[in-house]
Order: C-alpha cells, then structure tokens, then sequence
C-alpha cells in the first residue's frame, strides 16, 4: 500500500488534467456546432457534450478505455479489428528485432573488447547510427528489402527493431567484458587460462549485471522499432499500422486505444525481462 | 637458522626497468636472492621499493629486463606451465557469482582436472583453511578474514609447492590478522611449501620468516637479508621475547638505512 499510495495519486492527477484537457479541446466543436445552429450553449451545458463526441480532438479516459476494452476483448482474437491481434503482430516482429539486436550487440561488443581495431574503427559508427532517426530510415529499410524480393514484412520490421535495440546491449556489453580488474585478470594468468578462458570464466559472467540492465532499455527500444516499421504506407497490421489507420481516418479513438494497448505491450515485455534479471541474480548468488 | 633446502628461486643480478610516460623508472636493481625449499621469505619495505614486482617477476607477471630468474631450475613462464606457485592477491578476489567452493575449483577447471578430482581436492583444501562446511556460500555470505582463507585454499587447490603471497592481511584488521598469521605458519608447517610473502608491517614478517628480506626505494634493491633464528614453532607471544624484538630492531634499522641515501 504504501507503495501503491504516490503511483495512484501520479495516475489520479493525470487523469484530471487529461479530463480538464479534453473538455477545453473538445469544447471548440461544441461552440462551432452551436454557432452553425445559430444557438447559444451554457458551460453547463456544454461539458457533458465533451465527453462522448464521435471524433473528438482528444478522447477523456473512459472514451479511450471503453474502446480499449471493446478492442480487447470485443471480438475474436483472430479479428482484424482486435487489438489481440494486432498486438500480438507487433510483439512478434519486437522479440524477433530484440533477439537479433541482443545477438548483434554482443557479438559486435566481444569484437570490440577483443580488437583495438574494432574499438576505433566500428564503436564512431555504432553511435552515429543512433543519430540517424529511425522514422526517416524505416522507409527505406522496407523499400530496400521489397526491392530484395521479401513480400512480408516481417524482415524489415525485424531489422528496423534490431537497428534501435543492438545500440544499448552493445554500449553495455563492451563496458562489462571490460569490467574485471587488472587482479583478476593477472589471477587467471597465474594459472594459465587461454583467451578463451579468460573470456567464459571471467568476461562473459562478469558482464551480465551490464547485460540484464541493458535489456529492459532495448525490448522498449525494440518495440518502438517494430512500431515505427509498422507505419510506413502499405501495413495492415501491427498496433503501429492501427495507430496510422486511426488517424489518417479520422478515428481518434481508435489511434488511442492502439497507443494504450502498446502501452500495456511494453509494460508487459519489462515486467517479464525484470523477472528473467531477478532469476539470473538469483542463479548468480547476488543478495536478494 | 641456514636454510637446508635446495634452491627453489634463484636470482642473479635483476633488473627490471618499467618504461613510463614520465620516463624509464628503475623498478628492481641488482636483485641477488636465493630462496630454497621450504624457506618462509618476507619482503619489507616502503612502497616502491619493488617488493611486489619482484614477486610477480617470480610469477611471470612482469618480466625483468635483465640478469637472470629461474624458479624450479626454469624460466618463471616455464614454471607457471608446470604449476610451480599459487597466487594469493591483497584482496581475495573470489568472483561473486560462483560460490566458495566453485572459486576454489576455478583453477582446477582450467587446469584440466577431472569432476571428481576437483570435489575431492575442494574439500581437502576447505579443511586445511578450516572452512569446512562454508563450500556452498556465497563470497558475500562471510567476512573479510574468511574471504581471504579461501583465496588461499584456491591458490592450493592445485598443489603448487611455492605459494606467492602479496601483501594478503594488508586490508584486514590486527585481530584478524593475528589469527591468519598464526593459521598460515600451521598451514606452512604441515604442507612444507615455499612461501614468498609481501609485508608492509615489521612484526608480520618477523613472525612469519625464516628469511626476511628488506628493500628500500628508487631504485628497488634489497638492503638486507635477515635470517631468523627464531625455531619453527612460534607462538603468538615470541613476539615478546627477546630475540623477535633483535630481529625486528634489525629489519627496522635496515629500512630505516635504505630512507637515508635518498
């Protein structure tokens, strides 16, 4: 409970400020429509008509939730309407782009560890490949592998995920093989442990506090990638392709109960990689 | 007491100059020594005087730039792939995600020793620190003084006949240290390894040696070669008598000789 106590009041006073909001946005229609109509409306009169509008500028909580709920659980899973569905897209083309950018980002950070040559030449292009911004690469990612023959999408929102989720698992994996000591390393010279060794036995588990830290930043950097591989003209599918349908539509309500239900996806991917961390620490004799 | 053994380390005119930003530095000069089977060496001085490097010359962790260091007849790096020492470091350095008996056990894994060899050799080594029964905890499950028992026992999992110590008491308190102290002389009595041990404090190495070797600084040289005549059973209150506090005058007054021709 007392834990509970401020997060509730946070979503408490987020709640009212976005009631506030939506009548104050909303409020325009109601003044315009009431114009055209040549009467007058009261602010009395005019809150409760703010609250249940078709295409309102921005949708008040129960609004958004209702559709949420309705998206959910309204119709079968399999329905291109659900946002089971389309949820369940986007979490495919996340942990394929996670999987691909862990694999990506520790090979490329063994390399870096291992060669100086690496560490100049690839960690400057590493960063700087961050800079690019996704939204403008997305595109030409797509037409890239389309022009390669791959009709579906599922490779290009792969890469495109892999491309934002490789950069924190390297940044972290090159400081955590790096993170045993000068002692440490000259103890395993002392018996005479190869490379390899040193590597297995000493880098890699000193690196995992590094890697599980990593991860949580790179499943939500990998959803936002898969997101935003949705968006580009031309996809059906995904929470990121709903988002698109609902405002290039004009349907308001049903771009929210997407940005939501991506919400809740990404909320559930950290709460399962925290719950992966807590079993490795446990697995590795860290204090509860 | 003269020492009986054979020779076990033998240097002959070592030097061993680092190559710094600031210019060469003189690390060890003119390093004569010998060390024979079963001797118990301290090497005393202030820091800088080159005490560690020349420990982890022996090691093969360093390497001198001139005259000669063999150990067991052969080259420090030759010794190492025979196993000849164990290492222990000032701090314990057990990785904490294994537990104390799989730190003890990482040597044996490289080293090439099979599953059972190494259980067996765990929990010999475990009782010879006496922490028997500790083999399924975690390093931050036990305290300082314990954590350094069983670097020990990992440097002699492996039966190493020389033991190479630096400054391994330096970071714990004076009771522990004590107890350790008076612990490692059993251990070096029953094992009849040769120990080779870095000290900063007068009274540890006077407990400890058999042969105590002072060193002073810029460049690191050694300025004394003491051979105690203390008998191979000490306990803690010989540093009492008569003889300890000679030997102890006599260690200081070296030190004390190398600080003046600065």
């Amino acid at each position: 409970m007392n834990r509970a106590l401020p997060v509730l009041s946070v979503l408490a006073g987020i709640i009212a400020i976005w009631y506030l909001a939506a009548v104050w946005m909303n409020s325009t229609w109601v003044y315009d429509q009431a114009e055209r109509a040549g009467t007058t409306v009261s602010f009395a009169e005019m809150v409760p008509q703010t609250m249940n509008q078709d295409r309102p500028l921005l949708p008040p909580p129960h609004q958004v939730g209702a559709e949420l709920w309705k998206g959910l659980f309204g119709q079968a899973v399999t329905s291109k309407r659900s946002l089971v569905y389309h949820g369940y897209v986007t979490f495919k083309g996340t942990m394929m782009g996670f999987g691909l950018g862990i694999v990506f980002g520790v090979l490329l950070a063994m390399a870096i560890v291992r060669f100086r040559v690496m560490d100049m030449s690839v960690m400057p292009w590493a960063i700087i490949s961050q800079t690019v911004p996704i939204v403008a690469l997305a595109p030409m990612i797509i037409t890239l592998s389309s022009q390669l023959g791959l009709t579906d999408r599922d490779v290009p929102k792969a890469v495109i995920a892999a491309y934002l989720s490789f950069f924190p698992v390297l940044v972290s994996m090159v400081k955590g093989l790096r993170a045993p000591d000068q002692m440490q390393l000259d103890l395993l010279k002392t018996y005479g442990a190869s490379e390899g060794e040193t590597f297995l036995k000493l880098r890699l588990p000193a690196s995992m506090p590094y890697f599980f830290a990593s991860l949580k930043v790179a499943v939500a950097a990998s959803l936002v990638g898969t997101i935003v591989g949705e968006l580009p003209t031309g996809a059906i599918e995904g929470l990121g392709a709903r988002m698109l349908i609902g405002s290039q539509f004009g349907e308001p309500l049903i771009m929210w109960a997407s940005l939501f239900a991506a919400a809740i996806l990404a909320g559930l991917l950290i709460l399962v990689v925290g719950f992966v961390e807590r079993a490795a620490r446990k697995r590795m004799g860290v204090p509860a | 007491m003269v020492s009986q053994g054979r020779p076990v380390i033998e240097a002959k005119g070592v030097n061993l100059v680092f190559q710094t930003a600031d210019g060469p530095v003189q690390a060890l000069k003119d390093v004569n020594l010998t060390i024979s089977q079963g001797d118990f060496v301290s090497f005393i001085g202030p820091s800088g005087c080159g005490k560690t490097t020349f420990l982890r010359a022996i090691a093969a962790l360093e390497h001198p730039t001139g005259g000669t260091l063999t150990v067991n007849g052969m080259s420090p790096d030759e010794a190492r792939r025979k196993r000849a020492y164990g290492y222990v470091f000032q701090a314990a350095g057990l990785y904490p995600w294994r537990t104390i008996a799989g730190n003890i056990r990482l040597p044996l894994e490289i080293m090439g020793f099979s599953r059972a060899e190494q259980d067996e050799r765990t929990d010999r080594v475990l009782e010879l620190v006496e922490l028997k029964g500790f083999g399924k905890k975690f390093p931050w499950q036990l305290s300082g003084g314990m954590q350094q028992r069983a670097s020990i026992a990992r440097a002699l999992a492996f039966d190493a006949d020389i033991l190479l110590m630096d400054e391994p008491f330096g970071a714990l308190d004076e009771i522990v240290r004590d107890r350790l102290n008076e612990e490692l002389l059993k251990l070096w009595a029953r094992t009849g390894k040769t120990i080779g041990f870095v000290t900063h404090s007068i009274p540890e190495a006077v407990y400890l040696s058999t042969k105590i070797v002072v060193m002073s600084p810029r460049p690191g040289r050694i300025t004394d070669v003491i051979d105690s005549p203390l008998p191979k059973q000490r306990p803690l209150d010989i540093r009492d008598s008569r003889e300890f506090i000679e030997i102890a005058h006599r260690v200081r007054e070296g030190l004390r000789a190398g600080h003046h021709d600065e």
